[in-house]
């Protein structure tokens, strides 16, 4: 027993063991904002469809899943951020004294900056989850409607209220454009990492990784933008 | 053939000291020198004004022995792509250039002197592992071990790697990944490698992790800067044969220890 949390252990201290950690739950963090985002487009289908969907998620495995879902969301991210954290701190130390002139060849500006983007999307959900699943400093909690004659949660109101507030709008956007920048690195980046990429593989999940987030920053971007500057839903 | 006349700024530093740029002129430098060549012509000089003369590691001068190693312009090996700083020709640069020549930056390779560093850390990775344990005696009968042409160009792909350090040099984690799955993966790739190759993957990894080497990140600087080009998919293997490696370890049956008999 101990023999295996040994070698477990000395896993999660090579650097190898670390990366391959960032690989796979960036992998289920990919897929989440994924499904997140093709959820949250069902406010253009209409008031009792987003309605519905939340009312779903809530209610699954009787009102279980969403906290089976949540728990595993938060060790992903809490896994992805320590490690990363743990990676880079390291990264750092290994080079003490900076080059007088360094010239990067062929890097991305996005790879380069992964921690800090990272970082920024990090304090983004911890305010997205404050904003619209605590409820801290508004009333959205109280937004009821009513579906198939049961009285359920009214998200349709609260996303068209939540992004009618400009600062809002304009963190969310930014939240985004640095999401889309971490996922043009980091999509591509698992596949290296977890030992897949070939010479043939490599450009394809390259620019799958740009589609990838490029469509996730147009799927979100879309939300906000038709509610804030073009006044959807009001 | 012309005369350049060049603007240096050099790395002064002795060991345990904390270092600094030194403005060197150097003028009228043969178009067809090489880097050293205008190297030696500067410490010449310097020599014969009574100044110390800068140091800096060569050995063969013809691209092979991976001693060679200055950052050019912050980059390693300068400006030519698959070429070290031996082979660099002074034709590459245009009079009046600057060049800033620094040495190659990494805590797991500390200044010994101005451009020297001690690369001993690829030493010891080697040592962890980087080496099949043959029979001394007689050599096999050629051919008796058949590989796949596809397998031995491969892997003497990777045997190109000539350890320089360039990858480390280039990479902002100053990272050995490159250097690593290279010396790994030209052993793990062929048959002779086959019977070590757990232990020579996990032990070189753990060296690269204990010399204070950081951690890849994917951005293939390295194979950018490599003087002999190795390809990044030997980290993408290196990648794969650690994960391997480390679950047989943490899950399969523990070695047993050879009884003495009685």
């Amino acid at each position: 027993m101990s023999a295996v949390f040994d070698s477990l252990s000395r896993f999660y201290a090579s650097s190898i063991g670390k990366k391959i950690l960032v690989a796979l739950t960036g992998l289920v963090l990919i897929g989440f904002v994924l499904g997140h985002m093709i959820g949250n487009l069902l406010i253009f289908v209409g008031r009792d469809a987003i309605n519905e969907y939340g009312h779903m998620l809530q209610t699954a495995l009787h009102g279980g899943g969403v906290w089976i879902a949540r728990l595993g969301l938060l060790a992903c991210v809490l896994i992805h951020v320590v490690a990363t954290v743990s990676l880079t701190k390291a990264s750092r130390a290994a080079r003490p004294d900076a080059y007088g002139r360094h010239k990067a060849q062929v890097s991305s500006t996005a790879s380069r900056t992964m921690i800090w983007s990272g970082l920024t999307i990090l304090a983004f959900v911890v305010y997205h989850l404050l904003h619209f699943t605590a409820h801290v400093g508004n009333d959205y909690a109280t937004y009821k409607t009513t579906l198939h004659g049961e009285a359920v949660h009214d998200v349709y109101r609260m996303v068209i209220a939540g992004f009618s507030w400009a600062p809002a709008s304009i963190f969310y956007l930014i939240a985004m454009a640095l999401l889309c920048s971490h996922l043009s690195h980091g999509f591509s980046s698992l596949f290296q990492t977890l030992g897949i990429s070939t010479d043939k593989t490599e450009p394809v999940f390259k620019k799958a990784g740009y589609a990838f987030a490029g469509l996730i920053f147009a799927g979100n971007a879309a939300i906000v933008l038709s509610i804030w500057l073009f006044g959807y839903g009001s | 053939m012309s005369n350049l006349n060049l603007h240096l700024k050099v790395w002064r530093q002795n060991a345990g000291q904390p270092g600094h740029f030194q403005d060197i002129e150097a003028p009228e430098i043969p178009d067809h020198a090489s880097f050293l060549e205008m190297m030696d012509i500067v410490n010449e000089r310097l020599i014969s004004k009574g100044q110390e003369p800068v140091a800096f590691d060569h050995d063969c001068r013809e691209g092979i022995c991976g001693a060679c190693s200055m950052q050019i312009n912050g980059v390693p090996h300068g400006p030519e792509k698959a070429t070290t700083t031996c082979q660099l020709h002074m034709r590459k640069f245009r009079t009046g250039d600057t060049i800033w020549v620094e040495p190659f930056r990494a805590k797991a390779f500390p200044v010994i002197k101005d451009l020297v560093v001690d690369r001993g850390a690829f030493d010891r990775i080697q040592q962890a592992g980087g080496f099949v344990s043959v029979r001394t005696g007689a050599p096999q009968d050629a051919n008796a071990l058949p590989i796949g042409k596809e397998t031995a160009d491969a892997a003497m792909d990777a045997a190109e790697c000539i350890g320089c350090g360039a990858c480390v040099a280039a990479c902002k984690n100053a990272s050995a990944m490159l250097f690593v799955s290279a010396k790994a993966g030209q052993l793990n790739l062929l048959p002779q490698g086959q019977p070590e190759k757990d232990r020579r993957t996990l032990g070189m990894v753990r060296q690269m992790d204990k010399e204070g080497f950081g951690n890849c990140t994917n951005q293939y600087e390295c194979e950018a800067a490599c003087p002999k080009e190795i390809s990044v998919r030997w980290i993408t293997k290196l990648n794969r044969d650690y994960a391997v490696a480390a679950v047989k370890e943490t899950f399969g049956n523990s070695r047993k220890e050879a009884g003495g008999g009685d």
